[in-house]
């Protein structure tokens, strides 16, 4: 039981750590950025090819893999969002472009194979694959009946870290208040002299940069790394994340993160494996139905 | 371009060899019309697929239970969704936007990861064996119903119903304020749009040998295929949503030198109309240079859910 409790946390602060990055996007800009999933890939990815197909020490791979992720923000801000905003296109359209450009980046990892034009970046093709031994220490304690990995307990206290100078950056100074004055109205952040673009810049960078954060921890503390984990282990669950906790917020977020956790093993638990996945959603549509706010959001405003 | 080049010059051997593919962009054709309809009321639901899984699973139990005809086994299954349809949208129509949109793919993997994979009765995770499949006959009954549909699609759009979700769709404080029942109108076009969806889906279970209870079936990645169809064509008007289904339907058999990069493809496409035409392809001003001078055109606002 003590161990299932750790297994919640422990893929809960991935959850939190994914879904923060989805929130702020959302907090800021109002849309949905589904490529944030794909961007959770690439930086495990990326930081996989690096250390196995390119012989560097996993610490730097892990600072190349984070910054490519937080590029990725800006191609997506530059790609995807911008020439939309420019055209003051409706929401919905950017949930179309940054999908196209999830496309390609899973469609990228895919095929890179021996040989083929993406090679470079990734060989495995759509296999799954693991860090091998000894990349990173490892070591395993055995605590009463626990049973503690280090690659699993590391994970808690780096998100939590991570998430609490987030809030602080986010709270207390001056970039901060920039990203809340975009957030609460565009317009009049701009006439006060505030540089809206490079705001929002700032966030898709923050934003993918933390979700290829929490894509490398997943794939080192899981040993598994494919084209798909984005798409199958945190895309629908990051919106569940989300929107339990409150649409927008990022401490919402992280509560969500924790609770979805909790929730899935939970489920694990009480029915068995195979409704782990059902009930996450369950719980998706029940909060919004009874309490579209979350558990942290403000009352609604109106949005049509 | 082979396929242009045998399009134009060999329609009868471009039909024969590819018959799948046309039934298939018939299917999806009546899907993007039962998304057309949430969109054109102004809802971005994605729900669509939830419903094609209600219809398929029914048609294709019914038939292996209790060998009804194939008429019967579609009808069972459009009326289960449209019933489904009902229950799931007392209660969620009243979210908006965006919102909208997530209570709606919540529904759908609750049903497929909740109930569809864990009931022995569907075949849980390994799918159900369709027993009277028929991929190259169906492809008649898809395009009369095709047909059909979007007479009546286009009927709708045009009358006393359309007239009100469009002033739904602009704007819905103003629409309540000139008497319309705006939750009524929801509630039908949601219903409506579940109908269709289960229509599809029973249609398209008729067509393969083996119903895949996969993501890219009834999945968020086949509601996210659904509302490209959508975006793409232009939900102002309900040919938008057809042209997109056509489109995207056929990239990979257009691309077919290109197989193991078509997602790039698709998805480089997918940004380049969105940038480029974000109402669309068949959005404003958007057909003009293949109109008729004689056709009447209207300028049609691309809408904005969400």
């Amino acid at each position: 039981m003590d161990q299932q409790i750790l297994n919640a946390i422990f893929i809960g602060s991935i959850y939190a750590l994914f879904a923060v990055g989805y929130t702020l996007v959302f907090g800021v800009l109002d849309i949905l950025n589904l490529a944030h999933s794909a961007v959770f890939m690439l930086g495990a990815a990326v930081t996989y090819s690096l250390v196995v197909n390119h012989g560097q020490a996993f610490w730097l791979a892990c600072i190349v893999g984070v910054v490519v992720s937080g590029v990725m923000g800006l191609v997506i801000e530059h790609v995807c969002l911008r020439p939309l905003r420019r055209r003051k296109a409706p929401p919905i359209a950017a949930l179309i472009s940054t999908i196209g450009l999830a496309l390609i980046i899973v469609a990228a990892i895919e095929q890179g194979q021996t040989g083929s034009f993406f090679a470079w970046l990734w060989v495995d093709g759509p296999n799954s694959v693991a860090f091998p031994a000894g990349t990173f220490p490892n070591p395993t304690w055995h605590v009463g009946d626990l049973t503690l990995e280090a690659a699993k307990v590391a994970i808690i206290p780096i998100s939590i870290v991570l998430m609490l100078v987030l809030g602080y950056v986010i709270r207390y100074t001056q970039v901060g208040r920039g990203l809340r004055a975009v957030a609460e109205n565009p317009r009049a952040a701009q006439l006060m002299g505030l540089d809206v673009d490079r705001m929002i810049s700032l966030t898709l960078v923050i934003s993918s940069a933390l979700g290829g954060l929490a894509g490398i921890l997943f794939g080192a503390a899981l040993g598994d790394i494919n084209p798909y984990i984005g798409r199958d282990n945190v895309e629908v669950r990051g919106l569940a994340v989300i929107v339990l906790g409150g649409m927008g917020s990022v401490p919402g977020a992280v509560v969500g993160g924790y609770l979805l956790g909790f929730i899935e093993v939970g489920a694990l638990v009480a029915l068995g494996s195979s409704a782990r996945g059902g009930v996450a959603f369950a719980a998706l549509f029940l909060m919004l139905v009874l309490r579209p706010q979350g558990l942290f959001g403000a009352q609604l405003r109106e949005r049509i | 371009m082979d396929f242009f080049v045998q399009l134009f010059t060999d329609p009868v051997a471009f039909w024969n060899s590819h018959t799948l593919l046309i039934a298939q962009i018939g299917i999806n054709s009546i899907i993007a019309s039962s998304m057309f309809i949430v969109l054109f009321s102004g809802q971005l639901s994605l729900a669509a697929p939830g419903f094609m899984a209600i219809g398929a699973y029914t048609a294709v139990l019914m038939d292996l239970y209790w060998h009804t005809p194939l008429a019967l086994n579609i009808a069972a299954g459009v009326v289960l969704a449209g019933a489904t349809g009902v229950l799931v949208g007392l209660p969620v129509l009243r979210l908006r936007g965006v919102f909208l949109a997530i209570a709606t793919i919540g529904f759908i993997e609750a049903l497929r990861l909740g109930v569809i994979l864990n009931l022995p009765i569907t075949g849980e995770g390994l799918g159900l064996k369709n027993v009277n499949p028929d991929p190259l006959g169906g492809i008649y009954l898809v395009l009369v119903s095709l047909a059909v549909v979007l007479f009546l699609v286009w009927r709708l759009t045009k009358g006393r119903l359309g007239a009100a979700w469009a002033a739904i769709r602009q704007d819905e404080l103003a629409a309540l304020s000139q008497g319309i029942n705006v939750a009524r109108y929801k509630m039908i076009a949601f219903v409506l749009s579940a109908v269709l969806a289960g229509f599809g889906g029973a249609l398209e279970s008729h067509l393969q040998t083996f119903i895949d209870p996969g993501d890219q079936q009834y999945g968020v990645t086949r509601a996210v295929q659904v509302l490209s169809f959508a975006v793409l064509g232009g939900s102002g008007q309900f040919l938008g949503p057809v042209v997109g289904a056509l489109v995207v339907t056929s990239l990979p058999w257009i691309f077919l030198q290109a197989q193991n990069y078509i997602n790039v493809v698709t998805g480089l496409f997918l940004i380049a109309v969105i940038v480029f035409r974000p109402q669309g392809i068949v959005g404003r001003g958007g057909l003009a240079i293949i109109r008729p001078w004689w056709w009447p055109h209207r300028n049609v606002r691309a809408p904005s859910p969400g």
